[in-house]
């Protein structure tokens, strides 16, 4: 029998057996990595979905101040999915680092939300886009700040400062162009409307992210939309917006059932790389 | 659309201790949103701690045509310069 090939044998069975029903005092070694692999994906992911939409916008937006601000946010979110993909790459130990698992995968493999794929639309709808999903991950990284696993928190930390101006920033846009123009006013209604059904998503919990939840290393996400509903009803209001009812939510990205646009965003943003595997700046 | 908005002045303390200094102009409709703007045009590469703006059209300046009798009667007064009298060695910092 070849020895690449590993075989689970009887011994190791009966073995298995006695690790599950063992004795109350003994503590089970448990291998977070394949789950804080995923987790990191899915952090990493989201930032560097959204960072390349944004660079869209690069050269197209409706001033030259907007297009510097837009490509500002999306490059500190660039630098996010770096870190975020790099720690990944280390935990999961296969020799894939944040270029490669950025470059070199495939749809089905991103985790992800649906927020973040979905197209730039006109400026309100990339504005709307740009509110809610950095009102949650502000709160989403004030809580990872505290993380036991100390690089998530290292990150989160350098991170939350970030967030903090695009939060800041995207909710002054909600409000002016809610409280602007009838125009501006009905662009924006219709870009909230565009992303009303992904906002759900976003606080979802699986059994993945409870176990890492349950040891300190993710946040329990379902924490976070107290506040981020507090946030977006303070924003509205002042907008003079009306608050639309959440309709049943479109989930699944962090399990990669992804919408059609991610398909299209991966091959601009893959295509140079997996032409020329061996291209360097 | 940029037309519309009116134009700020941006003035930047790059270190504590320092006066705010000019460093170019921005569109934006408000005041909150010319000091994002200028956030993320002019201090994106550390230049400063501070930022000032103010309405282009709120400056008062001097009449370029005046320059002749607003700044040419300092050319002939070098005895305003402070450099009529020895520095004693002692004095290290001036």
């Amino acid at each position: 029998m070849s020895p690449s090939l590993p075989t689970i044998q009887p011994e190791d069975e009966a073995r298995a057996d006695q690790v599950r029903g063992g004795s109350y005092h003994a503590p089970e070694a448990v291998d977070w990595h394949p789950a804080l692999f995923d987790y990191l994906l899915r952090l990493g992911d989201e930032s560097l979905i959204l960072g390349q939409r944004l660079t869209e916008w690069c050269g197209h937006a409706p001033t030259l101040e907007i297009d510097l601000s837009l490509a500002n946010i999306g490059l500190d979110l660039i630098g996010q999915a770096t870190l975020f993909l790099n720690l990944a790459g280390e935990v999961e130990n296969a020799g894939r680092d944040g270029d490669k698992l950025a470059f070199h995968r495939d749809v089905l493999a991103f985790r992800n939300c649906l927020l973040v794929e979905q197209p730039n639309g006109d400026f309100a709808q990339t504005i709307a886009r740009q509110f809610l999903f950095s009102t949650y991950q502000l709160a989403l990284f004030e809580g990872l700040v505290a993380s036991s696993e100390p690089r998530v928190a290292e990150i989160a930390a350098k991170a939350v400062k970030e967030v903090q101006y695009h939060a800041e920033l995207s909710a002054d846009w909600v409000i002016r162009l809610g409280d602007g123009t009838d125009e501006s006013r009905r662009r924006m209604i219709e870009g909230l409307d565009w992303f009303w059904r992904f906002v759900d998503e976003m606080f979802e919990m699986d059994a993945l992210e409870q176990e890492l939840a349950a040891a300190g290393i993710a946040v329990d996400r379902t924490r976070l939309r107290r506040d981020f509903d507090v946030r977006v009803q303070q924003v509205l209001r002042e907008a003079t917006l009306p608050l639309p009812e959440y309709p049943r939510a479109i989930t699944g990205g962090r399990t990669g059932h992804h919408s059609e646009h991610l398909g299209h965003l991966l091959a601009t943003m893959q295509f140079l790389p997996r032409t020329y595997p061996d291209a360097v700046w | 659309m940029s037309h519309d908005w009116p134009l700020w002045e941006v003035f930047i303390r790059s270190r504590g201790g320092l006066g705010h200094k000019h460093v170019g102009s921005v569109h934006a409709p408000d005041s909150e949103l010319a000091v994002r703007h200028a956030r993320d045009i002019y201090t994106r590469r550390l230049e400063g701690i501070s930022i000032w703006v103010m309405r282009s059209s709120d400056i008062v300046a001097s009449d370029p045509e005046q320059a002749g009798p607003m700044f040419e009667p300092a050319e002939s007064k070098v005895y305003r310069h402070p450099t009529f009298y020895d520095i004693p060695e002692i004095v290290k910092h001036i």
